[in-house]
């Protein structure tokens, strides 16, 4: 960012500087508002009283703030089944990722591994060339796992572009010499990579982390072809139900008192919802937030 | 990065020299082998089986015969797919949502990154970034959701404020004509924050004294930005172009099928989806067929990158390979 300090104008700005920097202050305000106000209302909404919001009187900030669409959610089971899946997929599923990610990054990192370049091309030729819907639907349902938890896990054991990235880490960061003088020490890879490797790249790999959870969390359409039973079903599975498909059954029976609101707590069940799914993903999002750039630029270095 | 490439040049001729020379790269490196093995075994089946398996594009496949003893049937599907005269609509249909995401997707990322690197306040700045990247990590399903949500008819702020703005309300989500339009710019809302990251990392790269020539020179920042600032970043912008290219005729399933009604079908049927539909959805599911759709799609995606990369190779002199 030294660049930045270094760019601000030191002579005294021209006309055209000062027209150009109102704009570009005016054209960043409009980007954080369009971006920022539709979840702005989305959560002013959520603790908003049902009655106002549909009465349309929610602008900016909640009206007669309430805790009863999240209540709503809190008595919906469903949500709590596909809470409880998607946990577990975005869990298991990331620590299988990780494993298989590192193991394929250490190896393809090391410039005296003689296969290097064979196995980075056929690697790196998955990402733009694959076998399509049906044939990986074939297999996973030969393999056995359709219908069971596997189809959610193994068939996207390694993001090839998520690699890479480690790889690249691995590569540049990771000085020759020092890899040298370990193993003039006698260490051998395994513990190469456990105790030296791995503790100087762990920015990147806190976010090679979060991308593979954030893929997990928000899986569909693998849900949607592999798994039929209801107990499986991730949460996105559940928020379709919910958020576009409006099946609202259980929530007027059990989350509400009387009757007449029903239809209204059904409503603002969906804001609520919408805010509670969203939030682990979130959290994890600003905990990794900073090492952002750093991780994506160096998958950005082609290799 | 010298002594990287000595050592690519090494294991280079180290492989083509005698076989006891491999051998013993082998016996140094086993550890090594040890760990690709279960990665390249999950590219194996996982990637590569499926490639072998798109041969039933080919074939009329029956559960009995599977993807290997079914009989060769040659092009029947693909020349059934085009005879189909519904197959029209859905290219259009396909080529008019991915050509107008595109458009929007290339230059907005790059505007904010410009943007967001000229702000003159770091604080600003650092909220800006912070908002406009969250979408990115919001599901398919929440952002269609939050659109419904802002848009409604009845409730959605939108259309409460031009009811008091213009005096009438616009039905976006049940009118077909929207559906492009709701698809490609929820499209932008959501990625267009996260596009800019890698432009933000190309744009920090740039040499700072070139800036402060161009100052001494009495160039402005709008002249700054254009002669500097994007000439330094063109590389990127045709590796992500190049990489947009490649999915020129995947729209994505997804958030196509999420947002699929019998209101919009007319304009949402999208090559995936009929893809799907024709693999999985119906009540007589017809494996071969879709796996040929599957398979053109993939082939062209494949047709584009390579091209586009050419050309690109050829005109600028850079792309991803």
């Amino acid at each position: 960012m030294k660049s930045i300090v270094n760019k601000k104008n030191k002579i005294k700005g021209c006309f055209a500087d000062k027209v150009f920097d109102v704009l570009n202050f005016i054209v960043l305000f409009i980007i954080f508002f369009l971006v920022g106000y539709p979840l702005l209302i989305v959560i002013s909404s959520s603790f908003s009283e049902p009655t106002a919001l549909l009465a349309g009187k929610v602008w900016l900030y909640p009206i007669q703030p309430t805790l009863a669409g999240y209540q709503a959610v809190i008595h919906h089971k469903q949500i709590w089944v596909g809470v409880g899946n998607s946990v577990f997929y975005t869990v298991v599923g990331t620590v299988i990722n990780m494993v298989i990610t590192v193991l394929a990054a250490y190896p393809l990192s090391r410039t005296d591994f003689a296969p290097r370049k064979f196995i980075s091309l056929m690697f790196a030729f998955t990402m733009w060339f694959h076998g399509g819907l049906m044939p990986t639907y074939l297999l996973v349902r030969d393999l056995g796992m359709y219908n069971t938890r596997w189809a959610l896990l193994i068939p996207t054991a390694m993001n090839v572009w998520n690699m890479i990235i480690v790889r690249t880490y691995f590569q540049n960061s990771i000085s020759e010499s020092l890899f040298e003088s370990a193993r003039l020490d006698g260490c051998d890879d395994f513990t190469y990579l456990l105790k030296i490797a791995l503790p100087i790249s762990m920015p990147t790999l806190a976010v090679v982390t979060l991308y593979y959870a954030v893929a997990h969390w928000n899986v569909f359409t693998a849900a949607y072809i592999y798994l039929q039973k209801q107990s499986l079903q991730p949460l996105q599975t559940v928020l379709r139900e919910i958020l576009l498909l409006s099946k609202m059954q259980e929530v007027s029976v059990d989350a509400t008192a009387g009757e007449t609101n029903a239809q209204q707590m059904s409503e603002i069940l969906k804001y609520s919802l919408v805010v509670v799914a969203s939030i682990p993903m979130v959290i994890l999002y600003f905990l990794i937030q900073k090492h952002f750039t750093k991780g994506v630029m160096v998958g950005s270095v082609k290799g | 990065m010298k002594i990287k490439q000595t050592n690519v040049v090494s294991a280079n001729t180290a492989t083509k020299k005698k076989p006891h020379k491999i051998l013993a790269e082998m016996k140094r490196n086993w550890q090594l082998y040890v760990m690709i093995a279960i990665p390249f075994i999950y590219i194996l089946i996982f990637k590569y089986y499926p490639m072998l398996g798109a041969q039933i594009a080919f074939k009329k496949y029956t559960p009995k015969g599977g993807i290997w003893g079914s009989q060769w049937v040659g092009l029947d599907h693909f020349i059934r797919f085009f005879k189909n005269p519904q197959c029209w609509t859905y290219i259009k249909n396909t080529l008019a949502i991915s050509t107008y995401s595109l458009v929007l997707n290339i230059p907005f990322p790059i505007i904010l990154a410009l943007c967001l690197d000229y702000c003159r306040s770091k604080a600003f700045g650092k909220t800006v970034q912070m908002v406009v990247y969250l979408p990115h990590f919001l599901s398919t399903v929440i952002v269609i959701s939050t659109m419904n949500m802002i848009l409604d008819n009845r409730i959605g702020v939108v259309n409460n404020m031009m009811q008091i703005l213009t005096g009438s309300k616009v039905n976006f989500l049940g009118n077909a004509e929207y559906f492009r339009s709701l698809y490609v710019w929820s499209g932008v809302w959501q990625g267009t924050g996260w596009g800019s990251i890698l432009y933000i990392a190309a744009l920090s790269g740039v040499d700072p004294q070139i800036h402060e020539a161009a100052i001494i020179d009495g160039a402005n920042k709008f002249r700054r930005i254009w002669h500097i600032d994007l000439t330094s970043i063109r590389p990127t912008i045709v590796i992500m172009v190049i990489m947009k290219l490649g999915t020129i005729v995947t729209v994505g399933f997804d958030k196509t099928f999420l947002m699929q009604n019998s209101v919009n079908l007319r304009v949402s049927e999208v090559l995936s989806t009929y893809e799907y539909k024709t693999g999985l959805g119906g009540a007589r599911p017809d494996y071969s067929y879709a796996t040929a759709i599957g398979l053109m799609l993939s082939v062209v995606n494949f047709a584009m990158i390579v091209t586009s990369n050419k050309i690109s190779n050829k005109l600028s002199g850079s792309g991803l390979w």
